[in-house]
């Protein structure tokens, strides 16, 4: 596929600058991110996603990365607390960090499992700009023998960012639909959701 | 000429059908939710039986032909079945219009049947024209029709009301489904369903995960379903009504 290499030249990434910004934008997180800020930040989380999946290494291995890529750059904890949405109000703070810490867990190995799936491919950041109250960078994914898709990242002030869409397809949204079920079907019972998401 | 006809016979059904189909679509009564679904125990018994022919049959029928059919041969007929569908993108890029497009897919109609081979291989890509995807549910949107209420389709699958009819306009208004002769016409549906059998092997993984590890499927369904619809179509996803705290915007500072 020669379709996108032409007109988009990956832009290299200055590994030593980023770990640099990134630990000035969590230390300081009063400081407003700038857009230049924010696709710099989705350009080492995709550099970071291309290294592992040319890496040759096994499925496992990458999985274990790609959790690690999940846990460093998204927005966990707020991503958590949307799953959990109106059940939030109900829990006491100990049941919500408890939470939190099973769904990093959960959501990590999750996508870590998806992300093998663009094992061989390359993804490559195309815009950013500020809409609202964050900053939405765009990608785009090329996989062998496939139309490329776009992976949209959209990054918060901290740094993080909260939700990764693939075609649109939020994961925010995708995961609160799937623990609402969950929920349901414990009868709202938060204490077993979190036991069980540990081995889910 | 052949694909000329083929074309000028489109245009006319095409016109002739899309005002019925755009006041079917209007008549639904549409307030800006993120989620409408009134059908909702009908559409989960159809999600159930969808599963079932799933389970029982398009899921292992298509592992065996992505087992037993090589990938070239795969990505050929998927080609090939894409092509048949270019007159009607055509005609729909025309309806919105969006000339470009259309002329985008008529090019590479003309290219992928003659130089592609029938429209086995897909040069027209390589040259840069690529496929500007549309269909008549898209047209209906882009004529201000509202989405209409959620349906799940037997063996078609998620769905609203207002791609429903666009479907069926795109099937009727469709030469290749009734200008063809008796054993030619058997082509575009058998391509067409071996195409849906590649792709259901292709992503096998994220279908199986919706389908099978999903908590509520026919939720995760429906709600993929209809944020991939709204990006490809462009509409902005319409925030619930309710003030709560628990919105999408609270992901975000």
């Amino acid at each position: 596929m020669t379709i996108c290499s032409t007109s988009f030249s990956r832009r290299t990434f200055v590994t030593g600058g980023i770990v640099a910004f990134a630990g000035t934008a969590l230390s300081t997180p009063a400081l407003a991110l700038t857009t230049a800020q924010a696709e710099r930040l989705i350009q080492s989380v995709v550099a970071d996603i291309n290294k592992v999946i040319n890496s040759g290494r096994s499925e496992n291995a990458m999985i274990r990365e790609f959790a690690g890529i999940f846990e460093r750059y998204g927005d966990v904890e707020r991503i958590a607390r949307f799953t959990l949405g109106a059940d939030a109000r109900a829990a006491s703070a100990g049941q919500i960090r408890a939470y939190n810490k099973a769904f990093s867990g959960y959501i990590s190995r999750k996508y870590g499992r998806r992300f093998r799936e663009f094992i061989g491919g390359e993804i490559t950041v195309k815009s950013a700009k500020s809409v609202k109250s964050f900053f939405e960078v765009r990608a785009e994914a090329l996989l062998s023998g496939e139309r490329p898709f776009d992976v949209t990242f959209r990054v918060n002030d901290n740094g993080l960012f909260a939700d990764m869409l693939i075609e649109g397809i939020s994961l925010a949204r995708t995961e609160k639909t799937e623990i609402g079920a969950l929920l349901d079907r414990r009868n709202g019972n938060l204490d077993q959701l979190t036991r069980d998401l540990s081995s889910l | 000429m052949r694909i000329a006809r083929i074309l000028k016979n489109t245009v006319l059904r095409c016109f002739a059908l899309c005002a019925i189909g755009a006041l079917a679509a209007c008549s639904v009564p549409q307030t800006p939710v993120e989620i409408h679904d009134p059908f909702e125990k009908t559409n989960r018994k159809i999600h159930g039986f969808n599963k079932s022919v799933d389970r029982a049959l398009f899921r292992p029928v298509s592992n065996g032909y992505g087992t037993i059919v090589p990938q070239p041969v795969r990505t050929g007929v998927g080609n090939f079945a894409a092509n048949l569908s270019l007159p009607s993108q055509f005609v729909n890029t025309l309806l919105q219009g969006d000339i470009d497009g259309a002329a985008r897919n008529f090019f590479r109609f003309a290219m992928n049947t003659t130089l592609g081979l029938g429209g086995l291989l897909d040069p027209a890509t390589e040259a840069g024209l690529e496929q500007e995807r549309a269909d008549f549910g898209e047209t209906l949107a882009t004529w201000g029709a509202p989405e209409g209420a959620y349906i799940e389709l037997p063996l078609l699958g998620a769905s609203t009301q207002r791609e429903t009819i666009g479907k069926v306009v795109d099937l009727v208004t469709n030469p290749l489904s009734y200008d063809l002769e008796s054993p030619e016409n058997l082509v575009p549906p058998v391509a067409g369903g071996l195409a849906r059998l590649g792709d259901r092997y292709t992503f096998s993984g994220v279908i199986d995960q919706v389908l099978y590890e999903s908590a509520d499927s026919y939720a995760q369904a429906r709600s993929i379903y209809l944020q991939r619809r709204r990006f490809e179509l462009g509409t902005p996803v319409a925030s619930p009504e309710s003030t709560t705290e628990d919105t999408y915007d609270d992901l975000f500072n």
